[in-house]
C-alpha cells in the first residue's frame, strides 16, 4: 500500500501544487502503516528521482515570538507572488500544551488570496519543544521543495534553538525586533549561529530600528561575517525593505552551496526520524549524537532519507 | 428614555424615528448595520448577509439625508453606536445638517468611538490600534472647537463584561482606555481646553445580576475618575470631573432556557445603577426577555420599557438621597474594588498603556470568561433554569409562530446594492476622486483628518471608499484572538474527553484537528473562543483565525490545514446566508466530506435548512456544557472516519 505515497510524490515532481494538503496529511501520519507510504513519497522527490536537488528555495524564518515573522511573511508572500513564484509556508507553532492540544493561529496574520492555488500554508504543532520543528516538518519541506518555488518554515527561536531549522533550510533568516537586544548579545557571545540574513522588523519605529540595524551590522563585521545581509523592514504602511529582503534571500541562494546543505539536511532528517522512533535508547546504541553524525557524514551522498534511516537502524542493531 | 432602533433601510428607519418622536421620544439612537460599522459598502464580499440586519445601512450622504429627513437636527440629541468609522459617520451627519441649514455648532449628540473595546470585545474595528487612536484624537480635537456640544467619545466598559470581564477588569480596562485617549488628545488641544475635554468624556457601563457589587463598582469608578481628572490632567473644576455614564444592563447572563426568568434578572440589574443617588445612571437601556433567542420585536421592547417605568414611577426608588451614605459594608466593597482596579491599571501601564496592552487584556478576558463558563458547567455558579431548577411547564411565550423574535427581510441587501450602484453612477466622480486623494494625503501626514473626511462626505464618497482609503494608508488589521495565551485549565471535566481525543488521534494517525471559523462580519467571538480553548485543552489541534473571514478563506484554511471537522460560529443572524455559502465553498475546495458543525443564535426554525445544507450538528446557548460538545465532536469525527467502534460512542452515555 505504498502506491498512494509514490503517486503523491510523482505528482509533486510533476509540479502539481494541489496535492500539498494530501502530502501533509500523509507525512504527519504517525501510524506504522503510513511509514512505508511516506518513504515511497520521499523516494519520488529524492535527487535520484529528480535528477538533482529539488529546485525550491527552502527558507527558515526564525526569531522570538512577537518579532513580526508572520506579519512579514504576509509581505514576502505578496512579493514572491508578484515575482510569479509559488510559495508554501510551514508555520511551526510552539503553543502546544500539556494536553497535547495546540492553538494554531499564525495563518491569520498572513494575508493571501484564498483562490490562489500557488500559495499553501500549513500550521504544524511543535509539541513541547520550544523552537524545535514539528516531527513532520523536515519531510514536508523536503517534499514540497520539489514543487513549490519557495518553501518557508516559520519557527520560534531565540539563541540556540534556531539550529533545528538551520538543519533543513537553504537559507536561514533570523528576525528580530528593534530594542530587544537579545540577538546582539547572543551573536556577540557566540550562542547564536551567524544567520545567512538578519532581519530587523518594525522599521517604522524609527530611530530604535536604525540603531538596532547599525549595532547588529557592527557586531557581524567584528565577527568577520561580511556575507550576512542585515535588512530593516516595516510591515506597516508605508511598507519598506521587503524588496531588499527578497533580493537578499535570492542573493544568498545564488551564492551556491545548496547541494551540500541538502545533503546535510537529508542526513539530519534521517537522524531526527530515528531519534523520534527509537528515543534516547536508540541514540545511545549509535554511540551518541556526534558519533551518529560522523557516521552519516561518511555515507554515500546518493542515499535517500529512507536508506539512511535503514542504515542507522541496522547500526543500532535494532532493525534490518 | 428611548429604544435602540434602526434597521433594514434608511427610509424604514426614518419612519420609525419619526413615529417615536411623535410619541414623545426626545432623542435619536442610531444603530448601524455591521458593514457600515466596519467600513464596507453593501456590495463588498464581507457584507453578505449583514446588510440592514442589526442596524441601518448608511453608505453615503444620500442615505444619511434620507435617514434624518424631516427631523430637526438643531433640536435633536443623537446618539450613534459607531466606532471605527465614527469620524466618517459624524462627517455625514454634519453634511446632512448643513443641507438642512443647521450649523455644526448647533449639533448635539454622542458618537461611541471607543476603539479599544472593539479589539477587546465588540469586533467592529477597521484599522490598526495606533492610527485608530489618532482618528479618535483628531475627532476630539475637532469637535471641541467646531462641534462644541458633541460628546465625541463614550468609554465603554459594557462590552468588557459581555466578554467575560470581572468587575475589577471592567473598571481597570475602561479607566486605562480613558487614559490612553486623553494622553493622545492632550498634545492636540490648547492647555486650557483640557478641563472641557475631560468633562465631555462619558462612560457606557454594564450592570450584572450581582447588583450590590455592581453598584459598588460604579462608586469605585466615580472615585477613580475624579482622581484621574485632578491628579493626571489637572482639572480643577469639580463639576468637570463628575463621573457621567449611561448603562445597558448585562445580557451575557440572559438565558435561552426558561427565557421568562430574564425579566427578573433585568429588573435586579437595573437596581444596580439606580439604587444610590450619588452614582445614578443618566440613561438606562434594558435588553428584552428574549435576548438569547434573537432580535426583540416592538412588544418585547415595550415590556422592557415598562419595567423601567414601574421602577421609576411606582416605586419609591427615586425619592431619597443616597441610601448608601455611611454604609460601612458598601464602603468596604468599594475599597476592595478600588484596590483591585488600581493594581490592574498598573499592569496595563506596565505594558505601555491600553493600546499596547490590547493582547494582554484580550487574553485576560478570554481567561475570565473561561472561568465563568467552568463555574456554570460545574454548578458552582447557579443559573436558574439553566443548570438548576431546569424542570419547566411548556412556555406560552415562545409558542407563537415566529418563534418569538424579529426577522429581517433578506431582500434588503439586493435593494441596497442596486441603490448604491445608482448613487455611484449619478455622482460627480472627479470630485470624489479628488476628495479621496486629498484624504489619502492627509492620512499620511499629521494634519487633522476631519476636514478632508467632511469634504469627502460632501463630494459623495461612500463608506467603503472612505474606509478603503484609510486601510491603504494605515494598513489593514486583524485583532488578537486572546486564545493562544489563555492558560489551560487543569479541568477534571475534560479529563475523560482527553482520553477519547488521544485514542481517536492514535486511530487517525495524527492528532484530531478542528477549524473554528467565524464567517462574515459578526463580531460575537465569545462562543468561538471558548470552543477553541476547550478543544485545545481537550487535546485537539485547533486552527482559529479570529473574526471576519470570507467563506473562501475558511474553505482554503480547512483544505490546507487538513482538518477533521469544521466548526462555525454565528450569532448575528446571518447564518441563513453564510452557512450554505461556507458549505458550498468547502465542496468547491474539494473538502465537502469534512463534517461541519454550527453554533450560535440559531432559531429552531432554521435548523432544518442548515442540516439540508450539509450541517451535521447545531448548538445554541442552551448547550452550555462545552465538555459535552467536545465529546460530540469526537463521536462525529470517529463516525465520519469509519472508526465508530472506538471509545467515543460508549463513553457518551456516561
Ligand atoms: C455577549 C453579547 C455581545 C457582546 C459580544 C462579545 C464577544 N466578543 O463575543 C457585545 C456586547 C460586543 C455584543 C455586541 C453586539 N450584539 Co450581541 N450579544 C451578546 C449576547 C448577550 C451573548 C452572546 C455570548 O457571548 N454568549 C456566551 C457564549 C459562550 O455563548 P454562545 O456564543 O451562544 O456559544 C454557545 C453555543 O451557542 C455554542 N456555540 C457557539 N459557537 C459555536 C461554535 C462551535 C464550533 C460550536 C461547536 C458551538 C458553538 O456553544 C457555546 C457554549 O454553550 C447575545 C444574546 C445571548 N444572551 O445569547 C447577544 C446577541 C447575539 N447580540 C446581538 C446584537 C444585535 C449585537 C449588536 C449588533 C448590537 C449593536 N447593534 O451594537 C452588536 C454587534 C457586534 C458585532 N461586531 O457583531 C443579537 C443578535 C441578533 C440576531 N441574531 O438576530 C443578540 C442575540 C442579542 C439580541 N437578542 O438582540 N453582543
Ligand atoms: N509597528 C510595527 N508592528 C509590527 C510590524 N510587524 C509586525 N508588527 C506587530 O508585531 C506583533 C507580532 O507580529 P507577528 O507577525 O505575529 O509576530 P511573530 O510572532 O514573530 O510571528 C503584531 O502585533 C504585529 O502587528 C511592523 O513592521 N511594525
Ligand atoms: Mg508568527
Amino acid at each position: 500500500m505504498t502506491r498512494d505515497g509514490a503517486d503523491l510524490g510523482a505528482r509533486l515532481r510533476g509540479g502539481d501544487l494541489t496535492v500539498a494538503p494530501a502530502v501533509l496529511n500523509l507525512v504527519e501520519n504517525r501510524t506504522p502503516a503510513a511509514q512505508p507510504r511516506i518513504a515511497a513519497l520521499l523516494a519520488e522527490v529524492a535527487p535520484a528521482a529528480l535528477g538533482g536537488e529539488a529546485p525550491g528555495h527552502v527558507i527558515g524564518l526564525t526569531g522570538p515570538p512577537g518579532a513580526g515573522k508572520s506579519t512579514l511573511l504576509s509581505q514576502l508572500l505578496a512579493g514572491w507572488r508578484a515575482r510569479d513564484r509559488s510559495v508554501a509556508v510551514l508555520a511551526v507553532d510552539p503553543s502546544s500544551k500539556r494536553s497535547g492540544g495546540a492553538l494554531l493561529g499564525d495563518r491569520a496574520r498572513i494575508d493571501f488570496d484564498p483562490g490562489d492555488r500557488a500559495v499553501f500554508i500549513r500550521s504544524m504543532a511543535a509539541g513541547d519543544r520550544l523552537g524545535g520543528l514539528a516531527p513532520a516538518t523536515r519531510a514536508a519541506a523536503h517534499a514540497l521543495a520539489a514543487a513549490f518555488d519557495v518553501v518557508v518554515i516559520e519557527t520560534v527561536g531565540v539563541g540556540q534553538s534556531e539550529t533545528e531549522v538551520a538543519d533543513v533550510a537553504d537559507t536561514v533568516a533570523v528576525v528580530v525586533q528593534p530594542g530587544s537586544g537579545d540577538a546582539l548579545q547572543f551573536l556577540k557571545s557566540g550562542i547564536m549561529e551567524i544567520p545567512d540574513v538578519l532581519v530587523v522588523t518594525k522599521a517604522d519605529l524609527g530611530q530604535l530600528a536604525v540603531r538596532a540595524r547599525r549595532d547588529l551590522h557592527a557586531a557581524l563585521r567584528s565577527l568577520g561575517a561580511r556575507e550576512t545581509a542585515v535588512v530593516a523592514v516595516s510591515a506597516v504602511p508605508p511598507a519598506a525593505g521587503v524588496e531588499e529582503l527578497l533580493d537578499a534571500l535570492d542573493a544568498h541562494r545564488a551564492r551556491g552551496g545548496v547541494a551540500a546543505r541538502r545533503l546535510r539536511a537529508r542526513r539530519l532528517h534521517a537522524l531526527a526520524d530515528f531519534a523520534e522512533e527509537h528515543g534516547s535508547r536508540g541514540m545511545r546504541a549509535l554511540g551518541g549524537r556526534r558519533a551518529a553524525e560522523r557516521w552519516l557524514a561518511e555515507q554515500d551522498p546518493g542515499l535517500d532519507v529512507a536508506a539512511l534511516g535503514r542504515g542507522l537502524a541496522a547500526r543500532a542493531g535494532e532493525g534490518g | 428614555m428611548r429604544t435602540y432602533a434602526g434597521h433594514s433601510t434608511a427610509e424604514k428607519s426614518n419612519e420609525l424615528y419619526r413615529g417615536n418622536l411623535a410619541k414623545g421620544q426626545t432623542g435619536l439612537s442610531i444603530a448601524f448595520d455591521l458593514p457600515t460599522q466596519t467600513g464596507y459598502d453593501p456590495d463588498h464580499e464581507l457584507a453578505r448577509g449583514e446588510v440592514g440586519k442589526v442596524g441601518v445601512p448608511v453608505a453615503h450622504k444620500g442615505d444619511m439625508e434620507t435617514l434624518l429627513d424631516g427631523i430637526p437636527l438643531d433640536q435633536m440629541n443623537t446618539s450613534m453606536t459607531i466606532n471605527a468609522t465614527a469620524a466618517w459617520l459624524l462627517a455625514l451627519y454634519i453634511v446632512a445638517a448643513e443641507d438642512q441649514g443647521v450649523g455644526a455648532d448647533a449639533l448635539q449628540g454622542t458618537t461611541q468611538n471607543d476603539i479599544i473595546k472593539e479589539y477587546l470585545s465588540r469586533g467592529t474595528y477597521a484599522f490598526p490600534p495606533a492610527p485608530s487612536m489618532r482618528l479618535i484624537a483628531d475627532m476630539v480635537a475637532y469637535t471641541v472647537e467646531q462641534v462644541p456640544r458633541w460628546n465625541p467619545i463614550n468609554i465603554c466598559s459594557y462590552h468588557l463584561q459581555e466578554a467575560g470581564a470581572t468587575p475589577v477588569q471592567e473598571i481597570a480596562y475602561a479607566m486605562s482606555t480613558a487614559i490612553a485617549v486623553l494622553d493622545e488628545v492632550r498634545p492636540r488641544v490648547r492647555e486650557e481646553l483640557m478641563g472641557r475635554v475631560f468633562s465631555r468624556i462619558s462612560f457606557f457601563v454594564n450592570a450584572g445580576v450581582r447588583f450590590i457589587e455592581e453598584h459598588a463598582k460604579l462608586r469605585a469608578m466615580a472615585v477613580l475618575w475624579d482622581e484621574l481628572g485632578r491628579e493626571r490632567y489637572g482639572v480643577t473644576d469639580e463639576s468637570q470631573r463628575r463621573f457621567r455614564y449611561g448603562v445597558q444592563v448585562n445580557s451575557l447572563g440572559l438565558t435561552e432556557a426558561q427565557p421568562e426568568n430574564n425579566v427578573q434578572r433585568i429588573v435586579l440589574e437595573a437596581l444596580a445603577v439606580t439604587l444610590g443617588r450619588d452614582v445614578r445612571a443618566r440613561a438606562v437601556q434594558l435588553p428584552a426577555w428574549n435576548e438569547a433567542l434573537g432580535l426583540p420585536r416592538p412588544w418585547d421592547q415595550q415590556w422592557s420599557l415598562r419595567l423601567q417605568q414601574v421602577l421609576a414611577f411606582e416605586t419609591d426608588l427615586l425619592e431619597y438621597p443616597d441610601i448608601f451614605e455611611g454604609s460601612v459594608v458598601m464602603q468596604g466593597l468599594v475599597g476592595e474594588l478600588l484596590a483591585g482596579a488600581r493594581a490592574e491599571i498598573a499592569i496595563v501601564a506596565e505594558h505601555g498603556g491600553a493600546v499596547e496592552a490590547v493582547p494582554y487584556m484580550k487574553s485576560a478576558l478570554v481567561e475570565s470568561h473561561r472561568e465563568r463558563i467552568r463555574r456554570i458547567e460545574t454548578g458552582e455558579l447557579t443559573v436558574v433554569g439553566q443548570n438548576r431548577f431546569t424542570e419547566t411547564e411548556p412556555s406560552p411565550l415562545t409558542a407563537d409562530g415566529d418563534g418569538g423574535i424579529l426577522v429581517v427581510d433578506p431582500d434588503v441587501e439586493r435593494g441596497q446594492k442596486e441603490a448604491l450602484a445608482a448613487w455611484r453612477a449619478a455622482r460627480d466622480q472627479a470630485a470624489v476622486d479628488g476628495a479621496l486623494a486629498e484624504l489619502a494625503r492627509v492620512a499620511g501626514s499629521d494634519e487633522n483628518v476631519m476636514p478632508a473626511t467632511i469634504a469627502a462626505a460632501r463630494a459623495g464618497a461612500t463608506t467603503g471608499e472612505w474606509a478603503q482609503t484609510l486601510r491603504d494608508a494605515f494598513g489593514s488589521y486583524r485583532g488578537p484572538t486572546g486564545v493562544g495565551e489563555a492558560v489551560a485549565l487543569g479541568d477534571a471535566s475534560l479529563e475523560d474527553v482527553r482520553d477519547e481525543v488521544e485514542r481517536l488521534s492514535e486511530a487517525l494517525g495524527r492528532r484530531v484537528k478542528i477549524l473554528v471559523g467565524k464567517p462574515g462580519l459578526d463580531g460575537h467571538s465569545n462562543g468561538a473562543e471558548q470552543i477553541a480553548v476547550a478543544a485545545r485543552d481537550a487535546g485537539m489541534e485547533v486552527v482559529y483565525e479570529g473574526i471576519r473571514l470570507t467563506p473562501a478563506q475558511i474553505a482554503a484554511s480547512a483544505l490546507q490545514e487538513g482538518v477533521h471537522v469544521v466548526g462555525l460560529s454565528i450569532l448575528s443572524g446571518s447564518h441563513r446566508e453564510l452557512i450554505p455559502s461556507v458549505t458550498a465553498a468547502l465542496r468547491e475546495a474539494g473538502v465537502g466530506d469534512v463534517p461541519v458543525i454550527v453554533g450560535g443564535i440559531i432559531p429552531t426554525a432554521d435548523v432544518a435548512a442548515l442540516r439540508a445544507a450539509g450541517v451535521a450538528a447545531v448548538y445554541t446557548p442552551k448547550d452550555f456544557d462545552i465538555s459535552r460538545i467536545m465529546r460530540d465532536i469526537v463521536a462525529l469525527v470517529s463516525d465520519r472516519n469509519g472508526l465508530s467502534a472506538t471509545s467515543a460512542a460508549d463513553s457518551r452515555s456516561t
